[in-house]
This record gives structure tokens, sequence and C-alpha cells, in this order.
């Protein structure tokens, strides 16, 4: 049914995007809204995905194929001021004074990584030699993957859960990408550097999507890399720059003690400043691990505490990029029975 | 390393200290291993600072080296700190500042403990009445003495007679801080910076031209560890851990150590000599160890103190080399010679004599 109708989609991830091109070519008019300078959300910054490793880029040019349609106006560099409904009509004011009107807001805030200098004891931000796995991409992209000082790494190590299933940070919750994202780049490092060793401390390999397990095992077998089981207690800087690294490997029950080139962090996901702050213009719920409640765990992923707003992506949860296409596919219909008048609560 | 990092983590750990007006609590073993140290802290705030520092005679042990060796029970120590509140709450003060991080560590544990179980701080008041007949108050801020030489470092270097630099080459001494478990590993947001990057010892060390010294094992135990030491069977437990802690930061050439902790401080300085005796290593230069120093005797040093007055002789290192490196005069005569000129007795084996 080609339709009438307007929504605004606040966040031009890989949610935003798509749920924003299905509304579109179903005839619904598009306002959608971006903070940033650019559209693309976090994949923009990936080099290669996993488990295949294709090129990042083949996704962010199929989210602007999928956006690009002439009902989808896109606002970036614009933020939510206020957002209010008033005659069954969505109001919103940007930070610039502009205002806005929709039938309906579909939220896709996404995520932000864990500041993982947080995590105080790894030294993030501190030593010359830890980075996150966000800048690994970076060093990927750039093709240059060397030590502060330049030097090609030889031993490299990657911390698995960094700012999930930890209660000192207060997230309980499991990011569910960083061991398979660890998996995907300890492979890409040692397919750039083959002389080098990586090293990964894990609490629990969960490897639930199409292909992880597969990968994981490629990792081990084909490419040589270690798995430790057990959590780094604390990393130190040596005079020559390398990252002295304590963690007790569980399996076998001893402390180990291991001097690395290279330690990448592996970033959780937490609930973006984005999402927290039209959660509080709107007075959407949000569940313990802070991220967007659904009104039903079962059938109401799209859906939370206010009528005509809709949730699209991992604003609600961590997910992956297939999951978060299919889910923003799940908003745009959950939005269209919605000005359709249907409601199926 | 980035110090610009450290200095945002920094930003996240600052305290609420008092500027005057204190209630002293010493610590059982520093009067016996380092005396000069709670002297000159007194003379200090009192004279040097001008500041209230009160302390009462009726003050006892924390008891804390029972509690740690499960000799002593939760109930019975909570009973014995807050008989010190009284004693402050009798003497009209309200901000206490403990001179031992074993003392600091419980008096913090204590009072967030009552904070969490309510109940248990109403047991301790009935406990205190009736076996006292004293009351006490929380008291409104609460202190280390390494905390307060931290708040008043600046007005310290102002008044600096001596630099943490070397007289001969000009640079920055390198100076290893460590931190004592108790002080702020338990409970991160009562120390000055944190756990992993405290700011209380380094900060002095900059305030008084030094350069701080960050080595790999910075976090790890003194080697004190409680029952590592007092169980006699895990004493090479504890020697081991000493050593674990002294081959990491040779390689930097540290000048000297500075501590917060009487633990720490000891163990730092005796166990060199037991590892000197054991396996003939020496982790200084040319063959010499490195000295231990309390904060209050590096206080001292910075204004000009007699390094005989602060008590360094009672050390095992001994601070001869170090005092040449930082152009401070000394009279050998006078170690250990008491104030009315009478000699003492000279120690055997001290290492760097």
């Amino acid at each position: 049914m080609i339709m009438a109708g307007s929504v605004i989609v606040i966040g031009a991830g890989s949610a935003g995007m798509e749920v924003s091109g299905v509304l579109a070519r179903s005839g619904v008019s598009v306002t959608l809204i971006e903070k940033t300078a650019n559209t693309g959300g976090h994949v923009k910054n990936w080099h290669h995905l996993f488990p295949d490793h294709r090129d990042g880029a083949d996704v962010v040019s199929y989210m602007g194929v999928r956006a690009g349609h002439k009902l989808v106006n896109i606002l970036t560099g614009t933020e939510i001021r206020e957002l209010s409904r008033k005659g069954g009509k969505f109001h919103a004011t940007t930070e610039g004074g502009s205002e806005l009107t929709g039938d309906a807001v579909v939220v896709a805030t996404g995520f932000d990584l864990f500041d993982c200098s947080r995590k105080e004891e790894y030294g993030y931000g501190i030593y010359d030699n830890v980075h996150t796995s966000a800048e690994l991409e970076e060093m990927f992209r750039a093709g240059r993957l060397t030590t502060a000082s330049g030097k090609e790494p030889e031993k490299i190590g990657f911390v698995h859960c960094v700012g999930s299933r930890d209660e000192k940070v207060g997230n309980l919750y499991c990011s569910k990408l960083c061991c398979v994202t660890a998996v995907k780049q300890a492979i890409e490092v040692r397919k750039k550097l083959p002389r080098s060793k990586v090293f990964c401390f894990y609490m629990d390999m969960r490897m639930g999507g199409a292909s992880y397990e597969e990968l994981y095992r490629e990792a081990q077998e084909e490419w040589g890399i270690s798995f430790i089981r057990g959590k780094v207690s604390e990393a130190g800087e040596m005079i020559d720059h390398r990252i002295q690294v304590k963690v007790e490997d569980t399996l076998v029950g001893r402390p180990l003690k291991l001097e690395l080139d290279m330690l990448f962090l592996m970033a959780g996901m937490e609930m973006s400043e984005a999402g927290a702050r039209i959660s509080r213009i709107a007075g959407l719920k949000t569940g313990e691990n802070r991220f967007l409640l659904a009104s039903d765990n079962h059938y109401g992923s799209n859906r939370g505490n206010v009528e005509g707003i809709f949730y699209a992506g991992s604003c609600t949860a961590p997910m992956n990029i297939t999951e978060t296409i299919s889910h923003a596919r799940a908003a745009a219909t959950e939005v269209i029975d919605y000005l359709n008048g249907i409601n199926l609560k | 390393m980035k110090p610009e990092g450290k200095k945002r983590i920094w930003s996240d750990y600052q305290k609420e200290m008092a500027d005057d007006k204190f209630f002293y609590v010493r610590s059982c073993i520093r009067q016996s291993f380092f005396p000069g140290s709670e002297q000159f802290f007194l003379n200090l705030m009192r004279n040097i600072l001008g500041k209230d520092v009160y302390e009462n005679p009726a003050h006892t042990t924390c008891t804390g080296i029972g509690y740690h060796s499960d000799i002593v029970l939760p109930a019975t120590i909570m009973t014995v700190i807050a008989r010190h509140f009284a004693l402050m709450k009798e003497a009209g003060y309200k901000n206490i500042v403990i001179s031992c991080v074993t003392s600091f560590g419980l008096y913090t544990e204590i009072l967030e403990t009552w904070k969490h179980f309510p109940g248990e701080l109403e047991k301790t008041r009935e406990y205190l009445w009736k076996a006292t007949g004293r009351e006490f108050d929380i008291p409104e801020t609460v202190a280390h003495t390494s905390d307060i030489v931290y708040k008043f470092r600046d007005p310290i270097a102002e008044k600096a007679k001596v630099s943490l630099v070397d007289s001969n080459s000009g640079k920055p001494l390198n100076v290893v801080e460590h931190i004592g478990c108790h002080y702020a590993k338990m409970f991160p947001k009562s120390g000055i910076g944190g756990a992993e990057f405290p700011r209380v010892l380094s900060g002095m060390i900059e305030a008084w031209g030094g350069n701080v010294v960050d080595y790999p094992e910075r976090r790890h135990c003194c080697g004190f560890g409680f029952r590592q030491y007092l169980v006699q069977a895990n004493r090479g437990y504890s020697v081991s851990n000493t050593e674990k802690k002294f081959s990491s930061m040779k390689p930097y050439k540290p000048d000297f150590v500075l501590t917060n902790c009487p633990g720490c401080n000891m163990f730092m300085d005796k166990w060199q000599y037991t590892i000197k005796e054991l396996e003939g290593i020496s982790y200084g230069e040319n063959g010499e160890s490195i000295p231990i120093l309390t904060y209050e005797e590096l206080a001292g040093l910075v204004l000009g103190m007699n390094p005989w007055d602060l008590g360094l002789q009672y050390h095992m290192v001994q601070p001869e080399p170090l005092l040449r490196k930082l152009g401070i005069d000394f009279d050998p005569a006078d170690k250990f010679r008491t104030k009315d000129g009478r000699q003492m007795p000279v120690p055997e084996n001290l290492i760097n004599a």
C-alpha cells in the first residue's frame, strides 16, 4: 500500500538509514536527523567486517543507496532539543531552533563504544601501545600497524569484555560482538604480520552468530592464535614501552605474565549519550542496562512506553549489523501499521 | 607514557580534606621503625604550617594487625575505633587524620560498613556505651597523613631549602612512589588519584622537583601483606614479592623510594638487606641499595631539617649517598649521638653506610 504520512528518524547509522529507506519506499516522508557531520554510524569506521572480512565500505555504500530516496530529507549536524506530542503530531525542536513535525518518531540512536579509559588498570590513554578495537580498525584502514615508536609488533594481545559483563563499571550485560570482533581482528593481524604471535584473553567465547564458531576454529587451526581463558588483571608500561600484562590462565590454574608489543581492548557497547538524551526528553523508559526498554521482550522490541515512538537497532540492546538491519525493517512495518491506524499490541 | 591521561584520571579522584583542626591518631609500628616521621609531622603542622593538631595520649592501637590476623573480631575493632571517635568528640574535633595506612584502611572500611549496615553502627554505639560510657560522632573528614602533606605540598615547596635534584648534574632525581594497598586499593575514592595511578605521593615528588618513575610492578604489594609475613612459613613469599618489585624498578635507576605505609616502608627497606645477604643482589647503582623514605622524612629533608633529627639513620638502607646527591650537609659523627651528646651503640651491617 502506498501511503502518506511523515516520520522523524533520529540517528543515521545503519538502523536509521534502513528504516528511512523502507518507509520512503512506502510513500512516507522521512526527516532523518544525524548529530554528526556524516551518515553511516559506526560501520563507516570499520575496515573489515566479521564473519567474512568484507569491506565495511560495502555496507556503507548499501546504506547510502537504501536511504537515497527523494522522500528522505537528511539533516546532518543536527540534534533534537525538545520533543513533544500535540494534537496527534510529534513536534521536535532542533538545537539550531528549527521546528520539525511528524506523525511518528523512530529512535535509532545506536550505541557508544565503552570509554576504555574507565578501566584504569589497562592504561588506555596513558600507555603508548594500548589501543581500542576501533583504533585497530583505523590502523587497518591506514595500512599501518606499528608500535608508537614505528616498529613492527611481534607479540600482540587482545583483551575481551572491556566494559562488558563487568559489575565494576555498571555493565552486567554481554556486548555480544566483542568476541567475534577479537577473533576477526586477530586473524587480520596474523595475515598482515605473519611473524607475529597473537594472544586473546577471554572470559567465555560467545560465538553465537552465523559462521562465528567456524571463524574461531579457523583462528586457532589456521592462524595459531592463542586463546587464554582469563581476565587481564593489570597492564604496566615497561622501560622500552612494551606492555606487561598479568593474567590468570584459568584452564591450567596458573598466573601468567606476558610482555607484549601492543595491547588492544575490545570495547563494549553502551547506550549512546544521544539515546539517553532522547529518553530523557521524550520520557522513554530504559532498562537496567540503560538501553531503551522494549514494551515486550518477545514481540515488542520496536516499541517502548510512548505511543508513536518506535525503536530501531542497537538503542535497545547490543546488535550486529545483520540484526540491526532486520530490526530496522521490523520497525518500519510497525510504523506503517501505526500510520494506518492498525494497533496489534 | 601520556601524562595528560593520568591527569584525566586524577580529576575523578578528588577528596575533601579539612584545612585545619585535626585530631591525630598514631601508628603502632611507625614510632618504633621510623621514629622521626610522626614527630616531624607534628612539627611541620604545628610549627611550620601553623595548624591545630591535637592528639590524645589515651588513644590506642586500632588493633588492625590483630584484625588482619583473624584474632580480633569485627565487633571489637569497630568498638575500638568508635572509642577514638569518642575521644575526638570529647576534644571538640571533627577531622581525623590517621598516620597508618592499615588503620586508614580500617577506618574507611568501618565507616563504609556503617553506611551500608546502620544496624552495625547502632550495635557499636551500644557496645562502646556499655564498655566505657562514651558516645561518638562520625567524623566530618577522614584523611591519611600523606593526604594532608599532599594538600600542603605547595606551601612546603615555597619554604623548601632543598630540591629533589642531583646537585652534580642538575637533573631531577628519579623517584619511585609506592602506595600502601590499604590506602586506595580497597576504596579508590578514598585515596587521592585512585588505585591505579595514585597521585598522593607523585604530587609531592613533582611539587618538590623530582621525576616520578612509573615501572611495570608499581602496583605490586611491597611484600608485607600481613599473612605473607606474620605466618613464619610464608616469609619466603614475602621476600619474593619484594624482589619482584625491585627487579622491575631497577632498570629505571631510582634514587629513592617514597612510601606512605609503615609496612611498605619497613619491608622494602629491610628485605633489601635480606636479599643482599641471600643472593648478593643490590638494586641501586654502584652496588648500593635504594633508600626508602617516608613522606614526612622527605618533607623534612626538603625543608632543610637535619637528617639525623628525622631519624633516617634508623633505616636499614642508609641515606648518605642520597644526601650527597641532594647536596645536603650532614655530620657523620652526630648520626648515633643523643641530643645531650651521648654516643649510642652503632648498628652493624647497615647498607649504604
